[in-house]
């Protein structure tokens, strides 16, 4: 499959080294849920900094790497590397390290209910980090600022808009200063007109931060402009890859033009 | 038959005894039940057979075998073991953890409610596992079965009756004692019955209201 390694991800072959900056790598990574097989003996690998977008039909199996690389799924074959970390098998603490590499925005914002806008973004620095208290609030004033809502500190998920709560979502993950974002199809759920927004604020953290992100989406124009490669997914495999100019304009792939003109 | 008001000024200095014992078993059996049922749901939740084929099986009998003959059996077999307690003592340990038994299907149903989605945002901010329970999940599970372990807290009051079988002088053993004495039943089983109903008024009440804190 000589589509799963396109020239610009490096060769898998490629040892991690300091200079090579490889920062996630999956390997024959195979996945199931009951009869269907919904990732099979992939291949990729991400380097630092670098913005991947999934693209392809619902049940192609891009959610499912999200959620392999956040542990919240085990694979059922393969190897999946974390700066350098091996995960599955690997002991708690080591799983545990490699999450704090991780932050993740979810399709449906999963913001705590029973906590403020504020506490939400501080909880896990303070408690997982080891921050202090007033170093983590100013931390999250300083986020929510970023994101547009610095006057919802005291305010509770349910007193704010979809839109307002996936930016809390993801001040929330940035709190934890991860090297990787993993975005899931985080305006799925957003009313129509509070998707740009969001859209907007990602795009400016795409280009003012040095952060990985690895994105499912199914907002073409975003995935253009953010990404440094597209991955097209079918069936669990990647069928085609390369630049976001090259995937949107000159397709290789049948299944991969016909998806872009069912969706654009 | 007549009513003597007489005699409900005579009963009243044994109502207000029998009433004092009432309460106190009714909040020390709710904190009891309340408490071990959280620790029997937390328990179930355990990943091994170990603890959860004893825990489910123990439970199981408790809720399923009357209170009463749990009362006698803490009352009057437990002695012979070298375990002996007052009759109140006895009382209140049996009625809550019966009532532990109902209040852990409560919890369960309560934490199953919490969308996986909570578990998710959890592990994704790497918070600990009891850190999850503490701050994410249990919060959010209690705020939802409040009602319901409200309704256990009346069920509870309607039951501590049962605790007289054990010489426990509540409500009704007062009223019974004080009857048996004088002959008039009318006056102070009527005493005792407003009484329940107050306090189950009262209850409920406080109840709704603690309802609509937790509901902002």
């Amino acid at each position: 499959m000589s589509t799963d390694t396109p020239e610009t991800l490096p060769n898998p072959e490629k040892k991690t080294t300091a200079g090579g900056a490889e920062l996630i790598r999956l390997e024959q990574v195979t996945k199931r849920f009951g009869s269907n097989t919904v990732l099979d003996h992939l291949d990729f690998s991400v380097d630092a900094g670098k913005h991947v977008t999934l693209i392809g039909p619902s049940g192609s199996g891009k959610t499912t790497i999200l959620r392999l690389l956040m542990t919240l799924l085990k694979p059922d074959e393969g190897t999946i590397t974390v700066d350098g970390q091996k995960l599955f098998p690997a002991s708690d603490k080591e799983v545990r390290e490699v999450r704090k590499k991780i932050g993740m925005v979810f399709q449906q914002f999963n913001l705590f209910p029973n906590m403020t806008v504020l506490r939400n973004i501080t909880e896990a620095p303070v408690t997982v980090l080891g921050m202090s208290k007033d170093e983590a609030v100013e931390r999250a004033k300083g986020l929510l600022d970023m994101v547009g809502l610095a006057d919802k500190c005291d305010a509770h998920p349910a007193q704010l808009s979809g839109g307002q709560q996936q930016r809390v979502a993801i001040a929330r993950a940035l709190a934890m200063q991860p090297k990787v974002l993993l975005l899931d199809e985080v305006t799925s759920a957003l009313d129509p007109e509070l998707v740009a927004g969001v859209l907007d604020l990602l795009r400016d953290i795409a280009r003012s931060t040095d952060i990985t992100m690895l994105c499912v989406t199914h907002e073409m124009n975003f995935a253009r402009d953010i990404s440094d490669t597209v991955l097209m997914f079918d069936s669990g495999r990647v069928i085609e890859s390369g630049s976001p100019e090259k995937i949107f304009s000159e397709p290789e792939h049948d299944r991969t033009r016909e998806f872009l003109s069912a969706v654009l | 038959m007549k009513w003597d008001w007489g005699a409900v000024a005579d009963f009243m200095p044994h109502f207000w005894d029998g009433l004092l014992v009432t309460l106190q078993i009714l909040a020390l059996g709710s904190v009891i039940s309340f408490a071990l049922g959280l620790v029997w749901a937390l328990l179930m939740r355990v990943p091994s057979r170990w603890v959860t084929w004893p825990v489910g099986t123990i439970t199981e009998f408790i809720r399923n075998t009357p209170l009463l003959v749990q009362l006698f059996f803490l009352f009057y077999v437990m002695p012979e073991w070298g375990l002996t307690m007052s009759a109140l003592t006895t009382g209140v340990l049996g009625i809550g953890l019966h009532y532990s038994t109902y209040t852990m299907q409560v919890y369960r149903a309560g934490i199953e409610a919490v969308p996986v989605g909570q578990w998710e945002a959890a592990t994704a901010l790497n918070l600990p596992v009891r850190r999850t329970w503490t701050a994410v999940i249990l919060p959010q599970a209690i705020r939802r079965v409040v009602p319901a372990l409200g309704n256990y807290v009346i069920a509870m009051l309607k039951d501590t009756p049962i605790l007289m079988a054990i010489t426990v002088l509540e409500m009704l053993g007062e009223a019974q004692l004080f009857a048996r004495e004088t002959f008039q039943f009318t006056e102070p089983l009527t005493v005792i019955g407003v009484a329940f109903i107050v306090i189950s008024y009262l209850a409920s009440l406080a109840l709704r209201a603690l309802e609509r804190r937790l509901v902002h």
